[in-house]
């Protein structure tokens, strides 16, 4: 029977998820680090959505969709703080903001 | 009766192929520009490379029954969150450069197997979701035999359209949440815009004269003192080029006063 059970989208999901941590872990310039957040929380969506398919109601999507409102949020105030942080810094690299003071 | 039935039960398969095919093809493409993302050298590159991944994700949306969230995905995220990145990589010219120059030693491939264990915890947690019960579009009578949780499906949910019964959860039983949603935008609006504001001094904003950072610290980081200087002054060329200079017994105000 071909056939998608829900738990390859749950695997996928965790893939992604783990490419994301890994991302986050291993790469210095804080743009694709938040890139890498996101990623993240793309991948728990998916998990929501999928849920939500599964148990056949559709608060996963409602949360789903405020998660996307906190993912704009979020993206919006941390360039803003990048580009603060490359005004006194003059790089991206999270190795150079490595004080708590300026 | 029967060959309804049995029409019926060789659709159900049709599309499960179908989304078998689907789920192959896009997952593939997936998780593959997401580790390209991570690999990429360039940002903006990577960039891109999220892009392609989250329309990979919205295509998934579609195919998980969710419409309303396919259409949300791509526009927030590919017109706006992406453009807002790839807004900022071009604004502040950091795009290329090393991926990955860590200080710690062995740190990828710590990463990388921390990695690995969260996967393989997080791939546990999906044991009971394995059966054929849980394939979503498959023929009642074969959903019900099979082992493992039973997909209901949203076919109940979804029967006056997936954007009515998303919005009618949204402003009935999440009003609240909602409202606070929209709370959290306008403060986020705000912060953007507070953050966003180019001070005159960085002074103003670091509570500390730039000139006397250096004094109190070793000769190893005066590096990374001149770097934030030359940052500064980078704003305003040849404003605060005495900002680099060594401390001197100048009080604040006479530093400012020269940079002014």
């Amino acid at each position: 029977m071909l056939a998608v059970p829900a738990g390859w989208y749950l695997l996928l999901a965790a893939a992604l998820f783990t490419v994301g941590l890994v991302g986050v872990l291993v790469r210095r310039n804080i743009i694709v680090m938040l890139m890498c957040v996101e990623l993240m929380l793309n991948s728990v969506n998916l998990t929501l959505v999928t849920f939500s398919r599964v148990h056949g109601t559709l608060d996963g999507q409602v949360l789903t969709f405020f998660v996307m409102v906190v993912a704009a949020a979020e993206v919006t105030v941390g360039l803003a703080l990048v580009v603060n942080l490359f005004r006194l810094r003059a790089s991206t690299d999270a190795d150079d903001v490595d004080a708590l003071r300026a | 009766m029967t060959p309804v039935l049995a029409q019926a039960a060789e659709a159900a398969q049709a599309s499960g192929s179908a989304e078998l095919y689907a789920f192959v093809i896009i997952g593939a493409l997936s998780l593959g520009s997401a580790i390209a993302m991570v690999m990429m050298r360039n940002a903006v590159h990577s960039a891109l490379m999220l892009v392609l991944n989250l329309f990979t994700i919205a295509a998934f949306y579609a195919m998980l029954e969710a419409q309303f969230l396919a259409v949300i995905q791509i526009i927030v995220y590919a017109g706006a969150i992406v453009v807002l990145f790839l807004f900022v990589i071009m604004l502040l010219g950091v795009g290329g450069g090393q991926a990955f120059t860590g200080r710690l030693r062995g740190q990828k491939v710590a990463a990388v197997l921390l990695g690995l264990a969260l996967f393989s915890v997080l791939a546990g947690i999906t044991g009971p979701y394995w059966g054929e019960a849980a394939a979503c579009n498959l023929p009642f009578e074969v959903r019900a035999e099979g082992d493992g949780l039973l997909c209901e499906g949203l076919a109940e949910a979804n029967a006056e359209g997936n954007v009515r019964g998303v919005g009618l959860l949204i402003f009935t039983d999440y009003v609240w949440p909602f409202e606070v949603m929209s709370v959290l935008l306008v403060i986020a609006a705000l912060g953007a815009m507070v953050l966003g504001k180019r001070y005159e001094d960085p002074a103003d904003v670091v509570d500390q004269p730039a000139a006397a950072v250096p004094a109190t610290r070793g000769p190893s980081t005066a590096g990374t003192a001149s770097a934030s200087a030359a940052g500064s002054a980078a704003d305003e060329p040849g404003a605060r080029a005495e900002d680099a200079s060594p401390p001197d017994t100048d009080d604040e105000d006479d530093v400012r006063g020269e940079g002014r």
